[in-house]
């Protein structure tokens, strides 16, 4: 009788490390397949990533990379910096609803529309989660949230904002497409996406970028398989999953 | 089918019940046990498993590995 | 090299360059736009790059990313867009990034008026950013020291690990003088590779820049370490003294101020009065020791800024009770005259 190993823990994944996400929380899986990818593009010493502010801060702790923490928002131009003066280095951003596409919305339609030659995994949980709950530009209509305690309503907050929508009307970006690893056959599709992404950046075609539509169960007060299933009955329809621009 | 089994990794494991859900063959439980964070890690309780990976792929933690189990011919 | 005529905005654009900057990133900003529009003609040709940043918000943290990866990076900007920068200034002390930024003051506060002005002496060497951090700060006084301040600065951002700010202002900026700028090599800088990003294969441990810790004691020991750095960095003191050996009336002034002081010192000197000049180079370190010195022997200093009165504070400080401490400014873009500043000093004589 044999037996054969064939699934580990990555290699980019820090050892020993207890995260400290929320038990079933959507940034663990998107992290461990990040690392995947670092492992089988084979690019752990040359990838520089930057960590957001929001759940995810403090993910240098968990990711076996070079990295540079940037203020609330502005991993994007800290990846213009980079880049530009390290060319031959892959660099990533990993950013929620909040660095993104409220505080930091300035820096990734910019860096996007410059065509910076990096890479975006952005975290879409509808919600502030490292904060404690408040509304996001991502907040569903009708979604509660601490600072929409009745549901967002569309007349006082406007409705919520689609990223891949907004960057795909630019000219410039190679690559955008929207995820979810609510299931495993999401999850195994969103790895594609993020390998691609970074296949893109590796080959020079432009700047990249990945939604992963995720869960917050403790702000969403549901337990994790619950959370999964709203986000694909009540997120994706919202937010269609599917490439948005693809430089092919 | 491919016959399989799975190693939790008990420590990482934080009782979020995901691979109990995705697993096809249902023979994944939340055990009994407590980690040392005060979870009840995932545990295998019984034969069947195919060596699928879904687990794995849904696990937030890292903290399952899958073996492919191959009768000598 | 030969000496040419150059508007400010440019030589100090030039002297970055000829000190192995070739990655710029800013945001038109008067008056000190000619250095974007330099920058954006003369790094591409250098193999360099110029990115024209959406706001100076996103220029300093292209900065940040920049400098992470031990590479000589500036920025420019001039008052309200250095407020903007505050934010990024303090990220980059805190991570302990090399930088180099420009404020060519204006008038303020707020958007305040396009003329010279020095009202950012307290965000320079004060405010600015949160938490315990200080940039180091220069202060020429004519563009031949613009220049070699500017190629100072990207080595001292380095020995340091630590933000340096040129504090200029629209006068220096925008007159031309006669410059000489020579290639300038950095000597005895220390290697950056343990700690730039993207070097992992040539280090054994991987590095990470952060400001952010969650504990309170490793909080407090890098707050500490940042406070020795510091203290180690008061060595860079750099000040100049003019008519001091004799001085009875001691007059503080820094830039552009300093300059028309002079003026007024010799034509006082004509009439007899002791008077001289004691002006900081480096604003941060403050050169309080010897204007502690100097004021021992003054019977009254005055301080002259193109402000309401901002490095008088530093000046009091450091003169205590030894010598009366008076005050002459100027602001909203208007600057004091020579006669102006005589006729104060007789005041107090």
């Amino acid at each position: 009788m044999k037996e054969t190993r064939i699934y580990e823990r990555p290699k980019a994944w820090m050892k020993d490390v207890h995260t400290h996400y929320c038990p079933g929380c959507g940034h663990g899986i998107t992290h461990r397949l990040l690392c995947e990818v670092i492992d089988e593009l084979e690019i752990q010493d040359k990838t520089i990533g930057i960590a957001p502010v929001g759940c995810a801060a403090m993910m240098y702790d968990y990711v076996d990379t070079d990295y540079c923490e940037a203020a609330h928002g502005r991993a994007p131009a800290l990846a213009t910096g980079l880049k530009r003066t390290r060319p031959d280095r892959v660099v990533f951003t990993y950013q929620g609803d909040g660095d993104l596409a409220s505080i930091g919305m300035a820096e990734i339609v910019h860096a996007a529309n410059r065509g910076e030659k990096f890479t975006t995994i952005f975290i879409n949980n509808a919600i502030y989660g490292m904060t404690g709950g408040q509304m996001a530009p991502t907040t569903l209509i009708g979604q509660k949230a601490t600072t929409c305690p009745n549901g967002r309503d569309p007349e006082l907050a406007g409705y919520p904002m689609r990223m891949c929508e907004l960057l795909s009307t630019l000219e410039t970006p190679a690559y955008i497409e929207r995820v979810t690893v609510a299931e495993p056959k999401y999850v195994i599709a969103a790895k594609k996406a993020i390998k691609k992404a970074f296949q893109y950046q590796i080959e020079g075609k432009g700047y990249s970028f990945v939604e992963v539509l995720s869960n917050c169960p403790t702000n969403w007060g549901m337990q994790p398989v619950q959370s999964f299933k709203w986000t694909l009955e009540t997120m994706v329809p919202y937010y269609p999953l599917g490439v948005y621009k693809d430089f092919e | 089918m491919a016959k399989g089994r799975i190693d939790v990794l008990e420590s990482f494991c934080k009782s979020c019940g995901l691979c109990v859900e995705a697993c096809p063959v249902k023979v994944l439980r939340i055990s009994d046990k407590i980690n040392s964070k005060g979870y009840r890690p995932v545990e295998q309780y019984k034969e069947g498993c195919i060596a699928c990976r879904m687990c794995a792929t849904m696990c937030p933690d890292a903290a399952i590995q899958v073996y492919k189990i191959e009768e000598n011919s | 090299m030969a000496r040419v005529l150059m508007k400010g905005t440019e030589a100090i654009a030039e002297a970055a360059v000829q000190a192995g900057c070739k990655y710029f990133f800013g945001y038109p900003i008067t008056p000190q736009n000619e250095i974007p529009e330099y920058m954006s003609a003369r790094l591409p040709a250098i193999g360099g790059a110029y990115v024209q940043a959406e706001s100076e918000v996103a220029a300093i943290n292209m900065v940040m990313g920049g400098g992470a990866t031990g590479t000589k990076i500036m920025t420019t900007s001039s008052s309200p867009g250095i407020s903007l920068m505050s934010e990024g200034l303090s990220y980059i002390a805190g991570c302990e990034i090399p930088a180099v930024v420009v404020n060519v003051m204006r008038g303020g506060p707020g958007l305040g008026g396009i003329l010279p002005a020095q009202g950012d002496y307290f965000q320079a060497t004060k405010g600015g950013g949160n938490g315990d951090y200080r940039l180091l700060v220069l202060a020429p006084s004519t563009l031949q020291e613009a220049v070699d301040l500017t190629q100072l600065a990207f080595d001292l951002a380095l020995t340091y690990r630590n933000p340096v700010m040129i504090l200029a202002d629209g006068f220096m900026g925008q007159m031309m003088e006669a410059v000489e700028i020579s290639e300038h090599k950095s000597e005895g800088i220390p290697d950056v590779t343990p700690w730039a990003l993207g070097n992992k294969d040539k280090r054994e441990k991987r590095s990470v820049l952060r400001s952010l810790y969650l504990d309170p004691e490793k909080l407090e020991k890098h707050n500490m370490d940042l406070k020795a750095k510091y203290d180690a960095m008061q060595k860079e003191v750099r000040f100049e003294e003019y008519c001091t050996e004799d001085a009875e009336y001691l007059i503080a002034a820094f830039g552009t101020t300093a300059r028309i002081a002079r003026s007024a010192i010799a034509n006082l000197r004509d009439e007899g009065v002791k008077v001289g000049m004691i002006r900081p180079v480096t604003l941060y370190p403050f050169p309080k020791e010897r204007i502690r010195q100097l004021s021992e022997k003054a019977r009254h200093v005055l301080v002259v800024e193109m402000n309401t009165g901002q490095m008088l504070e530093d000046v009091q400080a450091a003169v205590c009770d030894r010598a009366p401490v008076s005050f002459y400014g100027r602001c909203g873009g208007i600057s004091p005259s020579v006669k102006e500043i005589e006729e104060k000093l007789r005041e107090l004589l």
